[in-house]
């Protein structure tokens, strides 16, 4: 993980919604890379900053949000510093997004072929008929039979699952260095839900594209993701490799997270655990660490001061108090 | 290379006249008989407007003073004006009149107001503001005042007459567009397109704007109908179009002075006119029907 290989760097990004209620700071002061074909899964309960975050790679985050403070760099570029212009540009081409609803993500109005047609020409400056041409190859490639006839098709006369493809094959067509996907199985059975990750993990190592996976399912991205960041209340509380996050957790949101999961070792009437208490109102976040009034590890020191996300002899990264001895 | 992704551009026209011909079907099947009867004398009137001199007798504006006033008969079906011109002929030819007027005046409330609706409602903060408050002002403007009050400035000129009752009509288009960009503006697929890179522009007009037709299509039709009586009215007062042309309006206006002679002058022009209006109606019920449905 040299520093050069870094495709994505985010740097102490800040993103709050200045709202009549009070300022919710969604995201606050994250840090963290996602490396060329490398797959980043990010998990937490609904409201953790995932999304958010995202949004904020990509810049469309809408009033009343703002993104307050940090850095996004693109090999190097800081996105946020770029004009709407050039921004636009980047979209799509260097970095595209599949979302989560994907039935509301397509247009309506235009056939999916035409949906994809106009990236090809937005951004790679084709004519109307390879365009037209070149989609019907894309919506192959993301396994839709009957492509030629398919193109022609309105999103609602397609399934979820050819929909979501559908998504995927706009999402890549201009061959993006890095794709971002939004909890993109969240809304399908779970038969498709297996057949769209795998879909989207091998298109990913294909073309050597990063992909920064979003969902609430930590079982989901144990299979595709080499790194998972773990968010809690808009910050991040663990961040490692897949191996030491599920297998080894450290940072006790991440361990209840894990216990909260159903399995099929888990014995017929026992009770799969919850962590007690809800998720923080941004807009009033507790003093010190943010899970300290659910942690059931927590003591005194975690209500005064915030843990720092600091790195540990293994290499990865945890926010809490309990390891503060072991900083590498 | 126009159509390079269609090897055979002959199967698929027929392809797509069969699918139009389908949706016709499908339509026609929803529609109650008022509708259908809308849908009829419309076509009517859009006969008498594209081809008037095959469905006239008489040239309307040629005169024949000896025999002026004259009664119905097999030659003169509605009889004569005061002038000795051929009634029918007027009527249908007013047809044309009428409905160039609302076509025009359509066309430019459709333009202007879908224009600053998608800007009023997707852009929104000051922008917003100010198209927000020349709409009201405009709505505040009584109509009819407004276009007199051209008129006398302009001249009694058609092509005038019908822009100015399309701007007194813009704020119905401006209002439903805007409404309905501001619903469109936070849904998902909006913010898809703009993570694939569309800009500002282009998400109005091909995001936006084609979910706005239903409602912009109903408001047309009710443009319309306001536009042609608007037309007429300003023809009776002897402000719209002027003369020799034919329009009912005018000839409501003047065949109000032979009520005692021949009802028949006051009231044809009328009938015309109430014809078109009801279709326009019926129809515009029907499209709002079914887009609530």
């Amino acid at each position: 993980m040299s520093a050069t290989d870094a495709l994505l760097v985010v740097e102490d990004l800040h993103t709050r919604f200045e709202l009549e209620r009070g300022v919710v700071q969604a995201v606050s002061g994250s840090s963290f890379s996602v490396d060329r074909g490398e797959t980043l899964g990010i998990v937490g309960e609904s409201g953790s900053g995932k999304s958010v975050t995202v949004r904020s790679i990509l810049r469309l985050i809408r009033p009343p949000g703002r993104i307050a403070a940090g850095r996004v760099l693109l090999d190097g570029v800081d996105l946020l510093a770029l004009d709407e212009r050039a921004m636009t540009a980047v979209r799509g081409r260097e970095i595209s997004m599949v979302f989560q609803e994907p039935s509301a993500a397509l247009n309506p109005v235009l056939t999916v072929g035409e949906q994809i047609s106009e990236v090809l020409i937005t951004h790679l400056g084709m004519g109307k008929g390879e365009a037209r041409e070149r989609a019907v190859t894309h919506l192959r490639d993301v396994g839709i039979p009957a492509a030629e006839r398919r193109c022609r098709d309105y999103p609602h006369q397609l399934s979820g699952g050819m929909q979501q493809r559908c998504m995927i094959a706009i999402a890549l067509a201009c061959d993006p260095k890095l794709l971002i996907a939004d909890e993109p199985t969240t809304s399908l059975d779970v038969t498709i839900q297996a057949q769209i990750l795998t879909l989207l993990a091998n298109l990913v190592r294909e073309k050597g594209a990063g992909l920064i996976f979003i969902t609430h399912d930590i079982g989901v991205i144990a299979q595709i993701a080499e790194r998972i960041m773990v968010m809690y209340a808009g910050k991040i509380a663990e961040l490692g490799t897949t191996a030491q996050v599920i297998d080894d957790p450290r940072h006790p949101y991440t361990v209840e997270l894990l216990k909260s999961l159903p399995s099929l070792s888990t014995a017929k009437g026992v009770r799969l655990e919850e962590i007690a208490g809800d998720v923080p109102d941004l807009a009033d976040v507790p003093a010190g660490c943010r899970f300290h009034p659910r942690c059931p590890r927590a003591f005194e020191r975690c209500a005064q001061e915030v843990p720092s996300l600091d790195e540990r002899d293994d290499g990865r990264r945890v926010a809490c108090w309990l390891y503060d001895g072991e900083s590498a | 290379m126009g159509g390079g992704g269609n090897p055979d551009p002959g199967t698929a026209v027929v392809a797509a006249g069969r699918r139009v011909l389908g949706v016709l079907g499908q339509t026609a099947k929803r529609m109650k008989v008022a509708e259908w009867l809308g849908v009829l004398v419309l076509v009517a009137y859009l006969l008498m407007t594209l081809i008037p001199g095959a469905l006239a007798t008489h040239d309307p504006i040629e005169q024949d003073i000896l025999n002026r006033l004259a009664f119905p008969s097999a030659e003169h079906w509605f009889g004569t004006d005061e002038l000795g011109r051929d009634l029918f002929s007027r009527c249908i030819h007013g047809a044309r009149t009428s409905i160039r007027t609302a076509v025009i005046a359509v066309l430019f409330s459709l333009i202007v107001g879908a224009t600053g609706g998608l800007f009023s409602g997707y852009v929104g903060g000051r922008l917003d503001e100010i198209l927000a408050r020349t709409n009201d002002i405009l709505v505040s403007f009584p109509g009819i005042i407004i276009a007199m009050a051209l008129i006398a400035v302009t001249g009694r000129n058609p092509i005038v007459l019908a822009l100015v009752i399309g701007l007194v009509n813009t704020p119905a288009i401006f209002r439903v567009t805007r409404a309905v960009a501001l619903q469109v503006r936070v849904l998902p697929y909006v913010d898809a397109a703009r993570s694939a890179g569309a800009s500002n522009l282009y998400i109005m007009f091909r995001t936006v704007l084609p979910n706005c037709t239903t409602e912009m299509f109903i408001q047309a039709l009710l443009i319309a109908t306001r536009a042609i009586i608007t037309e007429s009215s300003l023809s009776f007062l002897g402000l719209g179009i002027p003369p020799p042309n034919p329009s009912w309006g005018a000839m409501l206006n003047t065949g109000r002075n032979y009520m005692k002679r021949m009802v028949w002058y006051g009231v044809i022009p009328g009938v015309f006119l109430m014809g078109l209006i009801l279709a326009l109606q019926f129809v515009s019920r029907y499209l709002r029907r079914v887009s609530r449905a």
